[in-house]
């Protein structure tokens, strides 16, 4: 198991990691029995992530990752964040071991999980916005290797 | 200073000094093939036999002679040892109607892998449970035996948890019952007295690296009498049982690395098992941890625990940062889409065993690591807890 610079630094170094109290979007995907779980908080204002935060139970990409997508979305208008895909997170860490991918998705994912709560919460249905997310954080898909 | 402990000797273990210095006259001028006439072969071919008889007398082969090694035969490895072994009597036995093996679900993935190799071959395979603790009852496999068994395989002692299991009760009820025994003692060997004609063992497999001698090289003990058919054919070296211009520098390395382990088997459970149980003394204050095993029936110098709330392979990153090389048995570290199937086999569920630690020591080891590693260990859990949300549920809950 080879893992870039980057992702060793964001693993040994994470940014962003704690909770928001007053978080207005909190995503949650990923479960226990697959070895990882990703909790992301969104401090959401006049459409821009003026703060987000993780916590993240798993492996060090599962770390790495998070700590990447929080900070590629911070500052970012809602609409940018929506566009984040896992492809992006695995290029800003120069690359993730091939069995490792799925940690990238687990990350996009929780970022849209965190942004469907936040339309949720404004009364608005997040699926034009998000897409499907009831089968995100299934089983199938973290332990998808 | 950056600190540097090696806490995987589990895994393999480094050269000795010895080991190196009985090695190196055949890495050297000693080039001689062992098969050949002249006296450079002959003189690699007593090297070899001279090894072969170290390696007897530390298992107990009662009739062992220096010129006449007869029950030893060296293998590239503790993985060989297995396939032959277990592969050589089921198609032994098979002759005479007899197509079934038992064997225990947490064996190595050397004998795992061969039995399911033979189920697909029409062989029948009984995978005996283990207990909690890691520890299987020889009722089990009294009552598992059939008129048409072939062969018990039970690991003396487990690599991930370091269970002993009763070997020498096993192998009364084996031979009771007249059924070939074969135990993976590759973690075993150097650790425990092993004495296979008094613990009625017929086939038993070591590996080298495990005990400061080279990887690559290993032994499977086979019983006189027992018409192994070969597994790699070819050459008459091994006695025409196992082809292929024999390793003298790793054999001899071996028989070195194996007479000074079992000559001390006494004072390193001393030493070793004083390092375990302080580690395990002080890691149990860790609030929601789990000793992965039995305390007692337990390899000397083996700590295994599962951290609540913590995924292993960044629990090995961490350490990793600290200087401190261990292993986990959580899914991550196991290339494979679930956690050890040792740790699944004790009853961990999938979340425990993602968070389980192994420690392995052996001579190179000092107190003075045992406490760098309780000093920083306690600080890495404490970190991935605080930033795990599985964590934050666990203690709300």
């Amino acid at each position: 198991m080879l893992y870039s610079e980057k992702v060793m630094d964001h693993f040994t170094n994470p940014r962003n990691v704690g909770e928001i109290a007053d978080a207005n979007g909190v995503g949650e995907v990923g479960n226990a029995k697959c070895g990882d779980i990703m909790k992301i908080y969104l401090k959401i204002e006049n459409g821009v992530i003026e703060d987000v935060k993780f916590k993240t139970f798993g492996c060090g990409a599962a770390i790495a990752t998070s700590s990447m997508a929080t900070e590629m979305v911070k500052g970012r208008t809602v609409d940018e964040a929506l566009k984040l895909t896992n492809s992006a997170v695995v290029e800003a860490l120069e690359g993730l071991p091939p069995v490792k991918i799925h940690c990238s998705v687990l990350a996009e994912q929780a970022i849209k999980a965190a942004l469907a709560d936040y339309y949720t919460r404004q009364g608005i249905d997040p699926t034009p916005f998000v897409g499907e997310l009831a089968d995100l954080d299934e089983e199938h898909l973290a332990c998808a290797r | 200073m950056k600190r540097f402990v090696y806490a995987d000797n589990a895994a393999t273990t480094r050269i000795s000094p010895q080991v190196l210095d009985a090695m190196m006259p055949w890495l050297t001028d000693g080039y001689g093939n062992a098969s050949s006439i002249y006296r450079k072969g002959r003189e690699a071919r007593i090297a070899m036999e001279e090894a072969r008889h170290k390696i007897e007398r530390a298992l107990g082969v009662p009739e062992s002679r220096p010129d006449f090694p007869v029950e030893v035969y060296f293998t590239s490895g503790g993985s060989e040892a297995d396939n032959w072994a277990i592969k050589g009597v089921a198609h032994l036995m098979a002759q005479q109607g007899k197509k079934h093996i038992i064997t225990t679900v947490f064996e190595h993935h050397a004998v795992l892998h061969t039995c399911a190799a033979l189920e697909k071959e029409g062989f029948d395979v009984t995978y005996l449970p283990v207990s909690d603790k890691g520890l299987i009852d020889p009722a089990q496999v009294e009552q598992a035996i059939r008129p048409d068994t072939a062969l018990v395989s039970v690991m003396y002692a487990n690599n991930e948890i370091g269970t002993i299991q009763p070997i020498p009760e096993i192998g009364a009820i084996c031979k009771q019952h007249g059924v070939l025994f074969h135990t993976d003692a590759v973690q075993a060997v150097g650790n425990l007295p092993i004495q296979v004609a008094e613990q009625n063992i017929d086939l038993l497999s070591l590996s080298g690296h495990k005990l400061h001698a080279q990887k690559g090289i290993g032994v499977l003990y086979c019983r006189k009498g027992i018409k192994l058919p070969n597994l790699i054919d070819g050459g008459a070296q091994e006695r025409g049982h196992r082809a292929g211009t024999e390793n003298i520098a790793a054999i001899v390395g071996l028989g070195a690395a194996v007479e000074a382990a079992c000559a001390d088997i006494a004072g390193r459970a001393a030493r070793l098992s004083a390092m375990r149980d302080r580690l395990i003394a002080a890691i149990g204050q860790i609030p929601r941890v789990h000793l992965n095993g039995d305390a007692v029936r337990r390899l000397p110098g083996n700590v295994n625990f599962s951290f609540e709330g913590v995924e292993g392979e960044s629990l090995l990153l961490m350490l990793d940062a600290l200087g401190i090389c261990a292993s986990s048995g959580s899914a991550c570290t196991s290339g494979s889409l679930d956690p050890s199937h040792v740790l699944l086999g004790i009853g961990l569920p999938h979340e425990v065993a993602h968070g389980s630690l192994r420690l392995t020591f052996s001579d190179e080891n000092t107190m003075e690591e045992i406490d760098y590693i309780l000093d920083v260990l306690p600080g890495v859990i404490e970190r991935l807890r605080a930033m795990s949300p599985l964590w934050e549920r666990m203690s709300k809950a």
